[in-house]
């Protein structure tokens, strides 16, 4: 049958007037909506393939061109959504699990928007960051509780620490579900602002090396591209228990992602589907977690800082103070909003909890058992500003990831059809023609300018604040008060409301 | 007791003075001195911490107490009289000054602890004083520890601080290192446990500014067994510097470079080896950093150490003569009490200035 | 002297080279006028096979061919700036110059008669409007030092 019972999404709307049949909008629309018609002698469009990634509305000379939701709707119930209505078109059709790009986009409470910072006023001096020193160096790996000096009086070496010139990383993304030209751009862009990228599960690229001080290379499930040489190539080292969009699935690269590049850095046959399994098959415990970290610091000397990424889940804290006893030196927690390539959405959207409340939990559980100085606390999954950073941190983080943020930077335009494989922005995809669409000299200077523009909006906070060096803010909820909260979200958050 | 929720903010007077060569002095300069910078504070509290003024029962805690009521006094006695044993129980003196009321009942306690309990409980004797002492504070109502070290004492209040010394007859004391605390809180009500000097042990602490930090230093504490149960800035940095000089044993530059750390820029410009130890002290009590203007006086049996926060952004100065070394917030309350000083500076940020009993290498 | 240079491993084959070319040789000056009013040929060829594809302009070239043939002088190198024009009273339309340009890229003016259309650089700019208006960056404009070995 060929009827698609689905409404299309979108409406394609161009103001005649100001298009000037220059076809750009053809040439750069993968999804192949736009077209020029001999006959009318103008362009026209096939709305339903449109997926509003807003390439061509960006690259018309003329801004005649103007996506809309399309004005068809259900008859109004908020139970059955238009969303879940296509969704079961969709399935109807497919008879396949639906799948989603980027995280979950429901309206659910976001946290951070209900948490508001302080400011000096007459007791103590705000602090001008553009007069005075703001410091936002950021160590991550353990600490000793305690400084220990040897018979010499001589201090004693520290364990290996990452150094951070910003306390934000670009996450985990992987060559394969991020193309080569991303990952340049990323990765050129840490090295130059001096702060941390993360390979993701897709082994490191060859033009990737020259990086190794501000990568941190990823170990999942599927050991990807995974060898001595990759793990000595980073300044520490990743595993990858779960991922906020999909925590207790695994992943999957399609073949048709798995070119010759992606191939060769990953070690596995082109055109081969990547599997990374749901659980690592060498950790069904706690002390099998424990193993690994010691293979992975016995490997590499005990020069690199082993990070274990967990997803946000119900017993977070629990599962935290675990790894932090089992050897980690850093945790990332990848809260419920975090992005993905490809989830399955009902996962993506049901599974898991918020980052901040899992982040407040995990914070206050490595206090009460003096665990907190031995490892640092990464959060990551959805942190959308330098503001959410700055809330992370007083929260009780050392740092963040931000992925999502980052792809924006580079031109993604959050139409969540990561999975298509067909970015028309040149960043989820690894077609060619498409990939050739993001210059890393371009993407490079756009991620550097987020983190420098974020930088200075952490350095204006903290003054704010009358601090002069993040390190007070870690952990620092006083200078957080909450808004539109109940009295048991307040005590998860460990904040006070407004106006106490 | 006032049940503490909320963050104490104020502004202050401070003043030191000690005799490096141990002898003692009455309380006389310090009151003239901390009475100079009257409009400083604003009769909502003051006090001042006294060292060497028990001679004859040095080896003893001298434990001084504010009650709110009888009963408050029975319960801690009872607690009192099961972990310490307690050689000389009385009313510390007090003359009537007629703009001071309300004044708690104020004891103290001359005692060592309890020896079965001290042994059964595997602590050394300051780490079970100190814990008895937190025991109390966040405890019992209507009670509050004013101080615990031995052969010192502190006597605060609320009112001015020259009202306060008159209170409490300090011109009968001798003591060879005296500081002095005149308060300005801009949101509390006069409360006299509130008022400075802050103690814990030996340690006592006076203290102008407000730390914005104080949210970050609290939680780490917290870690290490501390109670912040008053909510002020002082309570906190005496428990900072209590766990870096005594718990872990630190030398007393390092403790200070934790709490005014050096700035990276700084740090980069130093000699490698310093280089090393400084980044190691940034990376390790990084939560110990007090950020925010500070000055603080952080007396101690064997002398103090003034400091500043590492920004300068509240007023300290340093004068000395042949046998004392005198600091204040303002020069005029030293030269209120020696005319003529042979040196007189104004320390950098973070540039601790420790004055020492001779013969004394360390504070701790 | 500084030419135009292009990267094709970054060009989109989009030709917003070529629309804003015709802007900048126009009357108007105006995106929408120049491309519905005015009848301009552009002054760059985008080179195209599969997913390869690169702007083309006149490489005004030190010796250059089209100066050579051109019967009545109109072609010429300015010595100051270095930029290859041509003299539009002194064209007499033979197209000589089109068969001599070893570049293919002089071209007949589309409104007809005689005149050519070629890059001038957009001498009278800042800076070529198809190097200003690349979205990335593929095209640069560069001394030949830097870029060379750079098509
Ligand atoms: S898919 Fe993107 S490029 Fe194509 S029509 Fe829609 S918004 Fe434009
Ligand atoms: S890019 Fe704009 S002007 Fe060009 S054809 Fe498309 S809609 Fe028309
Ligand atoms: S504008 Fe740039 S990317 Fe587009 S065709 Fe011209 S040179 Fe290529």
């Amino acid at each position: 049958m060929s009827l698609n019972y689905r409404c299309p999404e979108f409406l394609v709307e161009r103001v005649e007037s100001n298009c000037i049949e220059c076809q750009a909008c053809e040439r750069q629309c993968a999804n192949e909506v736009h077209f020029y018609d001999q006959d009318f002698e103008k362009m026209r469009a096939k709305d339903e393939n449109c997926v509003n990634c807003h390439r061509c509305v960006v690259i018309c000379p003329t801004n005649a061109i103007g996506i809309r939701k399309h004005p068809s709707e259900y008859k109004e119930n908020h139970n059955w959504t238009a969303g879940m209505i296509n969704n079961i078109q969709k399935q109807a059709e497919s008879g396949g699990v639906l799948l989603s790009g980027m995280g979950n986009p429901t309206k659910k409470k976001i946290y951070w928007d209900h948490l508001l910072l302080n400011a000096s006023q007459v007791t103590n001096p705000s602090i001008d960051p553009l007069r005075e020193p703001m410091e936002l160096k950021t160590f991550l790996g353990r600490k000793p509780s305690k400084l220990e000096f040897d018979e010499e009086e001589q201090i004693k070496d520290l364990p290996p620490q990452l150094e951070l010139s910003a306390p934000i990383m670009f996450g985990a993304m992987s060559f394969g579900s991020i193309s080569i030209n991303a990952c340049k751009s990323l990765a050129r862009a840490a090295s130059e602002v001096g702060i941390i990228y993360n390979t993701g599960e897709g082994g490191l690229h060859e033009d990737l090396r020259q990086y190794g001080e501000n990568t941190m290379v990823q170990v999942a499930s599927g050991r990807f591209g995974v060898n001595q040489d990759y793990l000595e190539a980073g300044a520490g080292i990743e595993i990858k228990i779960g991922q906020g969009a999909k925590p207790g699935i695994g992943g999957h690269l399609p073949g048709e992602k798995v070119g010759p590049e992606v191939s060769k850095t990953r070690m596995i046959p082109e055109g081969t589907d990547a599997l990374s399994p749901a659980p690592h098959h060498d950790i069904y415990s706690i002390e099998d977690l424990r193993q690994l970290i010691y293979a992975l610091k016995e490997a590499t000397d005990y020069q690199k800082p082993v990070s274990v990424k967990i997803s946000a889940v119900h017993n977070s804290a629990a599962i935290a103070s675990g790894i932090a006893t089992a050897g980690a030196d850093i945790i990332t927690i990848d809260g419920y909003r975090g992005g993905t390539g490809a989830a399955p959405t009902m996962i993506r959207d049901n599974v898991g909890i918020p980052i901040e409340l899992a982040l407040a939990a995990v914070d206050d559980r490595l206090r009460e058992e003096g665990l907190r100085n031995q490892v640092s606390l990464v959060v990551s999954g959805s942190v959308r500003n330098s503001a959410d950073v700055v809330k992370a941190i007083a929260l009780g983080a050392d740092a963040v990831y931000i992925a999502s943020a980052a792809l924006i930077s580079l031109g993604c335009h959050m139409c969540q059809s990561c999975y298509t494989g067909k970015c028309n922005w040149g960043i989820a995809t690894q077609e060619p023609e498409l990939v050739k669409r993001l210059n890393p000299e371009v993407g490079f200077e756009r991620a550097k300018n987020l983190i420098e523009g974020w930088a200075h909006e952490i350095k204006e906070m903290l003054g704010g604040m009358g601090i002069n060096a993040l390190e007070s803010l870690r952990g620092n909820r006083l200078m957080l008060r909450g808004i539109d909260l109940t009295d048991r979200e307040l005590e998860i958050l460990g904040v006070k409301l407004a106006g106490e | 007791m006032v049940n503490r929720q909320e963050k104490v903010l104020s502004g202050c007077a401070i003043s030191g003075i000690l005799n490096r060569k141990g002898k003692k002095f009455s309380g006389r300069e310090i009151i003239d001195s901390i009475a100079l910078m009257h409009d400083r504070s604003n009769g909502m509290g003051g006090g001042f911490a006294a060292y060497g003024i028990y001679p004859e029962r040095k080896d003893e805690y001298a434990i001084h107490l504010f009650y709110d009521d009888l009963e408050a006094k029975n319960k801690v006695e009872k607690f009192l009289n099961c972990h310490f044993d307690i050689s000389v129980g009385e009313v510390v003196p007090t003359r009537e000054i007629s703009s001071i009321e309300d004044s708690p009942l104020i004891w103290r306690y001359f005692s060592k602890p309890e020896e079965q309990k001290l042994s059964a409980s595997g602590l050394e004797e300051d780490e079970y004083v100190a814990q008895c002492v937190m025991n109390i504070n966040s405890d019992y109502q209507g009670a509050f520890v004013v101080s615990s070290g031995k052969n010192m004492g502190v006597f605060k209040g609320v009112g001015y601080p020259e009202e306060i010394g008159e209170f409490y007859k300090l011109e009968e004391y001798e003591a060879y290192l005296w500081t002095a605390h005149g308060r300005f809180p801009t949101n509390t009500p006069g409360w006299w446990g509130g008022a400075h000097p802050f103690t814990l042990l030996d340690w006592s602490i006076v203290h102008n500014g407000e730390i914005s930090s104080y949210g970050a230093n609290k939680r780490y504490l917290e870690m290490f067994g501390y109670k912040c149960s008053m909510m002020t800035d002082t309570e906190a940095i005496t428990y900072l510097f209590d766990l870096m000089l005594r718990k872990h044993d630190l030398p007393l530059e390092v403790a200070v470079k934790a709490v005014a750390a050096p700035l990276w820029s700084e740090i980069e410009r130093m000699e490698v080896e310093e280089q090393q130890l400084v980044k190691s002290i940034r990376q390790v009590y990084s939560s110990a950093l007090l950020n925010g203007p500070f000055s603080i006086i952080l007396g101690h049996q064997n002398g103090f150490i003034a400091l500043n926060d590492r920004i300068k952004l509240r007023p300290l100065v340093v004068a000395e003569d042949e046998e004392r070394i005198y600091v204040a917030s303002e020069e005029s309350a030293i030269r209120e009490i020696c005319a003529d000083p042979d040196k007189v500076w104004s320390p950098r940020g973070g540039e601790a200035v420790i004055g020492l009993l001779e013969g004394r290498s360390e504070i701790e | 002297m500084k030419r135009i240079y292009a990267k094709e491993e970054y060009c989109l084959g989009c030709k917003l080279c070529e629309v804003y070319c015709v802007t900048s040789h126009s009357a108007s000056k105006d995106i929408i006028k120049a491309h519905k009013l005015e009848s301009i040929t552009p002054r760059l060829i985008i080179e195209s096979s599969d997913n390869l594809s690169f702007a083309l302009q006149c490489r005004h070239c030190d010796e250059a061919d089209c100066t050579r043939a051109c019967i009545t002088g109109a072609m010429q190198k300015d010595e100051e700036t270095g930029v290859v024009n041509y003299d539009e009273e002194r064209c007499v339309g033979c197209w000589t110059c089109i068969m001599a340009c070893s570049f293919g890229v002089i071209r007949r003016e589309q409104a007809g008669k005689k005149v050519i259309a070629k890059c001038d650089l957009c001498i009278e700019e800042e800076a070529p409007a198809c190097v200003t208006n690349c979205p990335n960056d593929a095209l640069v404009l560069a001394e030949r030092a830097e870029e060379e070995g750079v098509q």
